[in-house]
């Protein structure tokens, strides 16, 4: 289990970087209807998988690594090329992207992408599947973490408010949500995103979503006793 | 007689007590009832309640169960089965996971409460998913041998209580239909599910007719139903929305030339309170209504 941690940016398993990224995600064409979801996330996803998450490319099914649920499952190319930047799936597998037999669909399926914890593209699902495992992980004693992604028009989902609430009560303080603010919610959030959160005993951290360092310290930031969200906002219809 | 609710929380409790892996995941529905055999207490981690939070109790589940646990999830039909549909759909065997659903609230079991408490769609809904086992029970006894045969493989389940009940149990804990009577001749072949097998009985007592009993309806029994299968008409007697399995027959019975009467609820609403046993004989159910359903289809039969 390598410790991402101290990877210092390249990934030791292809020699890949984040400048590579931008290249990677060329190679996946089809869906470029949410080419703007796609980059929203790239920083966070790079930051985590290159910082913060303990995995391990050759064993995703390791049970000491952390949890990562992609629940805003739309866009995933950015999911994707991070994904072949870490060796989860090789490279060349990227151009086969949405084709018919691919393991890479415009929405994501756990079932198919090696390190890929759930499928997503239904909105709403993720939060409240992370709140279980993070129970169960807990329940078992596990050190692992769990980290699930959200979008801000995701948010709206009764369903993700339902986990909110209950990952507060629970107090489960092996899990964090990450919020990715492109303002593409059709209605706004007054008073802020995390506001929602905060409410219901999370704790917070608000921080530019395209600012590596500062989603980094947001996301190792303590929480020994509630769930903690932190909202990366970026320009909009990003 | 324990009513199956009863049987449901004595051996979940003892399955909680037993076994490590299974989890217990309520939504204010029951929680008073667990409390009294005391696993909320002794296993705080494994049963969870959800409060009113229908969605995020299959989510939460199915994420318990990527952590290896085996969840048992349980409220009314309507609001277990109905409201979550698209949970269950992609939060279980989408993700590679499985669960036990059982439900309280089967069709008019709490008619009085009115229609959001009517819950007769709840199976055809799940019989749309793949390898979902389907246990309908007709008796505590049945309950019992179906709960602690789905706690102890990893399949997807969905047990359906009801508060009505047959005098006699089928002990299977898995799939199979059966043979409650034998008919002579070119006896036509009912098959009835789950609390429906005594008005059944009744309805046909005197009737030359083959009688299956099915408490698993999903799978669906092939192999008994052409191994008793000794004239082209088949009567199929479902406590729940009508014709729900008239496909899994003629799936059957595809290379064999039959009649099918399909009885069960109907689609209308029928706006009104009362019991049970009420919407059931609105809709034909009850043994005077199953009595004339059948004669007149048996009296329609043809030569092949």
């Amino acid at each position: 289990m390598t410790n991402a941690n101290s990877l210092n940016g390249v990934s030791p398993e292809t020699g890949l970087d984040y400048e590579d990224l931008p290249r990677l995600m060329t190679l996946m064409t089809g869906d470029e209807k949410h080419s703007f979801s796609a980059t929203s996330t790239l920083d966070v996803l790079w930051v985590l998988y290159s910082r913060v998450l303990k995995i391990d490319p050759g064993n995703p099914e390791n049970p000491a690594r952390d949890r990562f649920l992609l629940s805003k499952g739309h866009g995933p190319m950015a999911y994707y090329a991070v994904l072949a930047a870490r060796g989860f799936i090789p490279v060349d597998t990227l151009p086969t992207f949405a084709q018919y037999d691919s393991i890479l669909g415009k929405h994501p399926d756990g079932q198919l992408v090696p390190g890929v914890e759930i499928g997503s593209g239904s909105l709403g699902h993720g939060l409240p599947i992370a709140t279980g495992v993070a129970n169960g992980l807990r329940a078992r004693g596990s050190g692992s973490k769990v980290f699930c992604l959200v979008g801000d028009a995701e948010s709206g989902e009764g369903s993700g408010f339902e986990a909110i609430a209950m990952a507060g009560r629970l107090k489960l303080s092996n899990l964090t949500a990450i919020v990715i603010d492109n303002k593409s919610d059709s209605n706004g959030w007054p008073g802020g995103i995390s506001s929602r959160f905060a409410v219901e005993g999370w704790s917070t951290a608000d921080v530019d979503g395209r600012d590596q360092g500062a989603i980094y310290e947001a996301l190792v930031t303590p929480h020994s006793d509630r769930p903690h969200v932190v909202v990366t906002s970026v320009e909009p219809d990003a | 007689m324990p009513t199956m609710r009863e049987r449901f929380i004595a051996v979940t409790s003892d399955l909680l007590d037993s076994d490590p892996n299974v989890a217990l995941i309520l939504a204010d529905i029951g929680v008073a009832q667990f409390r009294e055999t005391g696993v909320v207490d002794r296993h705080p981690g494994r049963v969870v309640n959800m409060g009113i939070r229908e969605q995020l109790l299959i989510g939460f589940a199915a994420g318990m169960a990527k952590e290896s646990f085996r969840p048992i999830v349980h409220s009314y039909a309507p609001f277990l089965i109905e409201r979550p549909w698209e949970q269950i759909k992609l939060d279980f065997a989408h993700q590679g996971v499985s669960g036990i659903l059982v439900s309280i609230g089967a069709t008019y079991d709490e008619a009085d409460w009115g229609r959001t408490h009517q819950a007769p769609e709840d199976v055809p809904l799940i019989a749309t998913l793949p390898d979902w086992r389907i246990h309908i029970p007709g008796h505590p006894d049945e309950v019992e041998a179906q709960l602690r045969a789905a706690a102890s493989d990893d399949s997807n389940v969905y047990i359906r209580l009801s508060t009505d009940t047959n005098e006699n149990a089928y002990l299977t804990g898995g799939p199979g239909f059966s043979t409650i009577k034998t008919g002579s001749g070119d006896a036509p072949t009912v098959i009835v599910v789950g609390p429906m097998l005594d008005v059944v009985t009744r309805a046909t007592a005197d009737l030359n007719v083959t009688v299956l009993y099915a408490n698993t309806i999903r799978p669906f029994d092939s192999e008994t139903l052409h191994s008793v299968l000794q004239s082209p008409e088949v009567i199929l007697v479902e406590p729940y929305l009508e014709g729900t399995s008239t496909a899994e027959v003629s799936l059957a019975l595809q290379a064999t030339p039959h009649r099918i009467l399909s009885l069960g609820t109907s689609r209308r609403e029928n706006r009104h309170y009362g019991t049970g046993a009420e919407h059931f004989a609105a809709h034909g159910l009850d043994e005077a209504g199953i009595r004339s359903s059948v004669t007149e289809f048996l009296a329609q039969r043809v030569v092949v």
